[in-house]
């Protein structure tokens, strides 16, 4: 196993940088939908709930020169997990609160986890606001329970990016991913990653100690 | 190693304290495995009892005085209970554990197999065609009419018997006569065509789903007929009798049957942990009370009362592994009415899983016992050195499974693996696919009732891709059932996902350099030895060898003689008939010949293994034992590779 984090060919003036990103939002809102569309470009009608957590990984070119690699936690929904969020919350340098446009509530819940990361995560934490499954709207306009117009007033009010998405039309699912990549802090964050040395795993073996944990300014986790 | 495992001394003289003898610590040492397989024993006639017990008293060693932990685990299997977990040195052992063999090996046509790959429409139609054919038996079996009929046979207080599991006054029939008595049997072509056919149509449906219960109860009568016309049933209701989860069926559906199942129960509220069971028609019910839960199984697959039992501990434990017993208890003691299914949510699919293994028969349930990889000693060496080489400190358990099945262990000294523990991951991971299907690597904080059922351990999970040698990447899309490969680490360090990821990598690029991945993965895709090359030109269909000290089984493969679903489950009902008749409290018997229009089969028992073996109809009771033996030889032979003896300790 070579190291994991692509060094790019080496090429001069080539930039990647690596960060966390945790999902987070109310049960069934198709959080790992989204995820399984964006790192494998797949989609299930029928999807288990998630059991714990999962982590994967996906890596996207911003532009000839830079890319950003992405360590998501696909986090559960279920109310029994609620208290293991900060574990994974804590040290990711964006989030994306999912809620389901047909269903009111799973708003309600997405506000709720935006208020507590502005309080409990990383400071400078990038969060994007996602109302999924925008396919059944499209369909059936009367399915829609939250109007975009009021999603998108209180994701600007609170400071979020904001993306009506797809995960089953992939419509929006790499925009949104996209948008959070830029405003993520490469420049320092590639700066870091090369001087730090490239073996991630070397890097990330400790625990609340682990190198991303107090990031100031959305350093690299690598 | 081939060579005799009699021949090696036991170089400390207390089993299990030796890396060598480490697996059998993993559910409890017992006798060394070598002793196992003193003289072969010419298979006597079974009719006679005494006769079979004299054979196993004097060709087998004597059963060794019994350590500590026999005798816990033998008190374990007994009570089952949550409760002696403080008195047993270990915890109980409420399950009979399984591992991936059977899984591997059933699963070809598992539910999703038979339901789920069928589009809506073929599946409805198939559906309406079994209906039409068990509408009649359906209707016989309803409800408040069968209901009436039954006489609660068996009090159930099992405490007596030492193995505990088989209580049961049906242990004397064979269990597909349950399947075949409906029907006349003047002529035996008819009959077995009958009786197959209807067994297979049963079979095949029993894992569809149901149509969605319509509001005007316009399709009520022709889902509950259908429901009715399942072979086996679970339902957990609360002791206020909330329900909490049923194996078909939504609760509109079947609140009326709900309702009649706690009337029952309400009839027994006197004493906990016991199973109440009674017969009705050829049905069996089985209700186990476990604190503020009632588990009922419901079936006409013809288990004993001591393989219900097992089965209705194994989906309690499920729950435990969920909340923990402390956390269920405070919420049914802060409101006994607490409506359980809202913490359960998102696991239903666990304990449909469990249901559908029961349903399917696993060997390793049946026989609470795990099954290994087959493996050269020196490989299996290698791989335990370097489990041992890249443990990382938090670690408390790695497994690797392939093909479902153990590959290597590494433990603590002090702890050992439950085989009811390992039977619920083994489930999450290899059966109910929600976690493979995620696609990533796992993180998944799960209560093992077994080693302690107060707290959480976190689990990674990592599925290594099966293409390919090198596993540089993780996969990226899952590998197919029979040849995945995963690498399993628990940790009770909730934060320790990036230091067991990172024992994962260097475990995995180890393996791969000594040469160990290469093993593993040609091993898996082995498979199974047919029974024909283990034991060439006999009659034997199939075996199943259970080391007892080792709590761990192996077998052929099921192919060629019983090939899908319903082969297998028939396969498997006779092998839990076989099982439950050498496992009723009054049975002395430890051989015993079972002869039915389709197969003549044999269990043996001896205190160091059981064993049981089928062959077709034709074939002599001289060649079956003649086929019994030449197993044992084998197992003789090979059993440092296919039982872990010692496991990595650390
Ligand atoms: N039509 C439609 N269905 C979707 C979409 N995204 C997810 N779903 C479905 O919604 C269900 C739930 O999706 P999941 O991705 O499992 O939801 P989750 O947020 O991960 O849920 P938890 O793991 O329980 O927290 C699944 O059956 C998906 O197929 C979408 O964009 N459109
Ligand atoms: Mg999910």
């Amino acid at each position: 196993m070579a190291a994991r984090p692509p060094q790019q060919g080496g090429r001069p003036g080539a930039r990647f940088a690596q960060f966390k990103l945790v999902l987070l939002g109310e049960s069934a809102v198709g959080k790992s939908s989204l995820v399984l569309r964006f790192v494998k470009d797949q989609f299930d009608d029928y999807r288990e709930s998630t059991i714990g957590a999962a982590f994967l990984t996906q890596t996207i070119a911003l532009d000839e020169s830079t890319t950003v690699k992405f360590e998501i936690w696909d986090t559960a929904g279920q109310e029994r997990y609620k208290s293991l969020a900060p574990m994974y919350y804590r040290n990711a340098n964006c989030a994306v609160v999912v809620y389901d446009i047909t269903q009111a509530s799973s708003l309600d819940k997405a506000k709720a986890w935006v208020k507590e990361l502005q309080r409990q995560a990383n400071e400078n934490i990038i969060i994007a606001l996602a109302g999924n499954k925008l396919d059944l709207v499209t369909e059936q306009p009367d399915k829609r329970a939250v109007q975009t117009s009021d999603a998108e007033a209180y994701a600007q009010e609170a400071g979020l990016l904001f993306f009506e998405t797809s995960a089953k039309t992939a419509e929006n699912v790499k925009e949104l991913f996209t948008a959070i990549a830029k405003k993520l802090p490469i420049e320092q964050a590639s700066q870091r990653g090369m001087r730090a040395g490239t073996r991630q795993g070397v890097q990330l073996g400790g625990r609340s100690e682990a190198p991303g944990t107090q990031t100031g300014a959305g350093a690299c986790n690598c | 190693m081939p060579h005799d495992g009699n021949a090696q001394p036991d170089s400390t003289g207390a089993v299990g304290s030796t890396p060598e003898n480490a697996a059998a610590e993993i559910t409890n040492a017992l006798p060394k495995p070598g002793a196992e397989h003193g003289p072969l024993v010419n298979v006597r006639d079974d009719n006679d009892a005494n006769n079979g017990l004299d054979v196993s008293r004097e060709l087998t060693p004597p059963p060794l005085p019994p350590r500590p932990g026999q005798l816990d685990l033998l008190g374990d299997r007994d009570h089952g209970s949550l409760q002696i977990r403080k008195k047993a040195s270990r915890p109980q052992l409420q399950t009979r554990p399984t591992t991936a063999l059977s899984r591997a090996d059933v699963h070809t046509q598992n539910h999703r197999d038979i339901s789920g790959s069928r589009s809506p429409g073929s599946r409805v139609l198939s559906r309406k065609q079994s209906y039409a054919t068990l509408g009649r038996k359906g209707s016989d079996l309803d409800d408040s009419g069968s209901l009436r009929s039954y006489a609660p046979t068996n009090f159930g207080d099992e405490t007596e018997s030492l193995l505990g599991v088989m209580n049961n006054q049906h242990a004397t029939t064979p269990a597909w006569q349950a399947l075949s008595a409906q029907l006349e049997r003047d002529n035996p072509f008819e009959r077995s065509f009958h009786t197959e056919d209807f067994f297979a149509i049963r079979m095949q449906h029993e894992f569809d789903e149901f149509d969605e219960y319509r509001k005007d109860g316009a399709n009520e009568e022709q889902l509950l007929n259908e429901w009715r016309a399942r072979l086996k049933h679970f339902f957990i209701l609360s002791s206020s009798g909330k329900p909490i989860w049923s194996r078909h069926g939504d609760d509109q559906l079947i609140s009326n049957y709900i309702g009649v199942v706690q009337t029952i129960i309400s009839f027994y509220q006197d004493k906990d942990n016991n199973l109440r069971t009674f017969t009705a028609g050829n049905v069996r019910f089985a209700i186990l009370m476990k604190g503020n839960l009632n588990l009922v199984a419901i079936s006409k697959l013809g288990e004993s009362d001591g393989q219900l039992r097992t089965q209705l501990e194994s989906l309690y434990m499920q729950i435990l592994s969920t909340l923990t017993l402390p956390s269920m208890q405070k919420m049914f003691s802060n409101r006994p009415s607490t409506d359980l299914r809202r913490p359960l949510q998102g696991t239903e699919v666990l304990l449909d899983a469990l249901a559908d293994g029961f349903t399917r028969g696993s060997p390793s349930t049946l026989l609470s016992a795990l099954e290994c990889l087959k493996l050269r000693k020196s490989h299996r060496t290698v791989i335990n050195n370097t489990l041992l080489k890249t443990r990382s400190p938090n670690l408390l358990y790695g497994l690797l499974v392939g093909g479902g099945r153990l590959v290597s262990v590494v433990r603590p000294k002090k702890h050992s693996l439950h085989p009811g523990d390992l039977h619920l991951i083994f489930n999450m991971l290899f059966e109910a696919g929600s976690v493979k299907a995620g696609g990533g690597e796992n993180w998944i904080p799960l209560c093992l009732p077994g080693f302690n059922n107060t707290g959480y351990l976190y689990m990674y999970v990592s599925f290594l891709s099966s293409s390919g040698e090198t596993a540089e990447e993780r996969p990226t899309t899952p590998a197919g059932k029979e040849d995945e490969l995963a690498v399993i680490l628990i940790s009770a360090n909730k934060e320790g996902f990036y230091e067991l990821r990172q024992m994962r990598d260097d475990l995995v690029e180890q393996l791969q350099r000594n040469g160990s991945m290469a093993v593993i993965r040609a091993a898996v895709r082995r498979g199974h030895p047919s029974v024909q090359e283990i034991v060439p030109g006999t009659v034997l269909r199939h075996f199943i060898y259970k080391s007892r000290g080792n709590v761990q089984f192996t077998m052929p493969s099921f192919e060629p003689h019983f090939h899908g679903l319903v082969a297998r489950r028939r396969l498997l009902s006779l092998y839990h008939a076989l099982h439950a008749s050498i496992h009723t409290r009054t049975a002395h018997l430890k051989i015993q010949h079972c002869v039915s229009h389709d197969a003549i089969s044999l269990a043996w028992e001896t205190p160091l293994f059981e064993l049981y073996c089928v062959a077709g109809p034709n074939a002599s009771r001289d060649a079956l034992a003649q086929g019994a033996n030449k197993v044992i030889r084998w197992i003789r032979r090979e059993e440092e590779r296919v039982f872990i003896i010692g496991g990595a300790v650390f």
